[in-house]
């Protein structure tokens, strides 16, 4: 999400502009002759000249919004306060992560067991949804009647909030921990049902002609020309589920408790302890960050329009 | 008996497409013989329904009227028998040359031979159009000709009897078709089965069929006549660009296509 949004023209401007050159060999050997070769020997040109400017851009601006946003921050607490400084939020994150998997009581844990619970119930909260939502997905995208049949029902329990979910998982779960997980569970499913049966609707039918042509098992079609061809799709999907499970794992730690880095943040609001939660809230968005981040190196992998 | 002077026969096939306006009527009273050996072209205006003819006889769709036949059964779904190649060349993405080709070869052959086998049929089928060396490559590896030398390979490697070419050499630069014409024409000569291919280049039709096949403008395309291309084979592009017979064929289908059936205005526009 972040990286998208930060995106400044000038420097996709450059990329583009730097990596045509490298373009242009390979498309004029394109006839015939030992093309590959040809291909193959030439360097990548773009490689060799990392121009200042370029490095200026990755680097230093990215930096300079840290230290802005830091500097705000600061300026805004010079007065005292209830608000900590940046210093004394650095300090008591210095500290939190000096010890993060300590063990006093269950209620009295290191911020790395926290992090690792959270995660757990995302991780499983999002695999069962994964689990249901992308076969869904297929059959809703293979079969219209089915698709007819569902959409209304997405349509109207897709923009429910996550908290309302929560007392439903509750009531019939009877335990905290799994109604957390039912909570994500619902939550992510949809933009997985959703992309897929998007992916598999958007199957260009070349290929479904070629399948057809070539008279292939139903096996077949799927793995060898469904599955690929709806990957992209699903791994958005899959993105934007983590990341919606990331999001509403927080707010459900907060109400059923237990050990989670949203328990953890509402734990130390009652105790008054607000560095912990400005690291708290930084905690989040690097972990977001980085599951974003994952996902898309994964994504990148299987994109086969380049 | 069999009678191999209709190993192709396409009997008062009409064609009407349900669309959100009503009803279109693509092709009206389609009847065509198709002999075995024979290379016929479908030439024609685009919008004419010459994909659609093709798309018939692959089986991709069925007739609203009238009977398809190939070998004197009905055409009721596509099958390897009738291979096609396709117009942007339908390879697909994730699959190198080698493994695209395998597909094909594995449904058709896979219950009888030997992995062995089939794997040498791949490799002689990207040999014969002369893409052997990018067999582990991918089709966004290679260029446009190239990934439609791998289409017919892919198509070939089937062993159909009959391979239907849909536009094939339509994307590519002028040089770069007429190589693979020539290829195309050695391979047809070598292999000897039916082909039925889509153009709208008169130049191609004129010297790769024993028969050009002239549609008549849409809606309701029907065929307008055709000419008998009797030049003798293995034929010469240079050799033939002075030659009278080739002229006069060339002028014909000009001649249908320019004046008798001048490109309708509407669809310029």
């Amino acid at each position: 999400m972040v990286s998208t949004v930060f995106h400044s023209p000038l420097e996709s401007a450059t990329r583009h502009g730097s990596s045509s050159p490298s373009e242009a060999p390979s498309a004029a050997a394109a006839p015939v002759a030992q093309p590959c070769a040809a291909a193959a020997a030439t360097p990548h040109p773009w490689r060799e000249r990392v121009d200042g400017r370029a490095i200026a851009l990755a680097v230093a601006a990215p930096v300079a919004g840290i230290a802005l946003l830091i500097a705000i921050w600061a300026l805004c607490t010079t007065k005292g306060g209830s608000f900590p400084t940046p210093a004394a939020t650095f300090d008591s994150a210095r500290e939190l992560f000096s010890d993060p998997f300590y063990r006093k009581s269950p209620n009295d844990q290191g911020i790395g067991w926290n992090i690792l619970a959270s995660l757990g119930r995302v991780a499983l909260g999002f695999g069962l949804a994964a689990l249901v939502g992308i076969p869904l997905g297929f059959l809703i995208g293979r079969f219209s009647f089915l698709n007819r049949m569902v959409t209304p029902l997405i349509s109207l329990l897709r923009p429910v909030s996550p908290l309302a979910w929560l007392p439903i998982g509750l009531l019939v779960l009877k335990s905290a921990n799994p109604a957390a997980i039912w909570t994500i569970f619902i939550c992510s499913i949809w933009p997985m049902v959703v992309n897929t049966a998007i992916g598999v609707q958007r199957v260009p039918q070349d290929y479904l002609n070629v399948a057809r042509v070539l008279n292939l098992s139903e096996w077949k079609v799927v793995t060898r020309i469904l599955l690929p061809a709806v990957l992209p799709y699903l791994l958005t999907g899959v993105r934007l589920s983590v990341g919606t499970a990331w999001l509403v794992i927080v707010a459900a730690e907060m109400l059923t408790g237990g050990v989670g880095i949203g328990f953890w943040v509402w734990d130390e609001w009652n105790n008054l302890n607000v560095p912990h939660i400005l690291v708290a809230i930084f905690v989040i968005g690097a972990v977001g960050l980085l599951l974003e981040q994952a996902l898309m190196l994964v994504a990148r992998r299987f994109n086969h329009d380049e | 008996m069999r009678d191999d002077s209709k190993f192709i026969e396409v009997q008062g096939a009409e064609m009407v497409f349900k669309t959100k306006r009503g009803p279109f009527h693509a092709l009206r009273d389609i009847n065509l013989r198709v002999a075995k050996g024979e290379f016929v072209t479908l030439i024609g205006h685009s919008g004419c329904g010459k994909s659609t003819l093709l798309n018939l006889i692959a089986g991709l769709t069925r007739p609203t009227e009238g009977v398809l036949l190939c070998d004197q059964r009905e055409i009721a779904t596509p099958g390897p028998e009738r291979a096609v190649v396709f117009q942007n060349h339908s390879l697909l993405p994730w699959l190198s040359c080698f493994d695209n080709v395998h597909l094909a070869v594995e449904r058709v052959f896979g219950a009888k031979e030997s992995a062995g086998q089939l794997k040498e049929r791949v490799l002689d089928a990207l040999t014969l159009v002369g893409m052997s060396h990018a067999a582990g490559k991918r089709p966004h590896e290679i260029s446009g000709g190239m990934k439609q030398r791998v289409g017919i390979a892919r198509a070939l490697a089937m062993e159909p009897k009959v391979l239907l070419l849909d536009e094939p050499f339509g994307a590519l630069d002028a040089l770069t078709r007429a190589h693979l014409q020539d290829e195309l024409l050695k391979i047809v000569e070598r292999i000897q089965c039916t082909v039925v291919m889509v153009t709208h280049d008169v130049d191609e039709a004129v010297l790769l069929s024993d028969r050009i096949v002239m549609m008549t403008n849409g809606p309701a395309a029907t065929i307008g006549d055709i000419v008998d291309v009797t030049l003798a084979r293995p034929r010469d592009r240079v050799a033939l660009a002075d030659d009278i017979n080739y002229m006069q064929c060339r002028r014909a289908v000009l001649d249908f296509l320019h004046n008798r059936h001048t490109r309708p205005q509407m669809l310029v526009a």
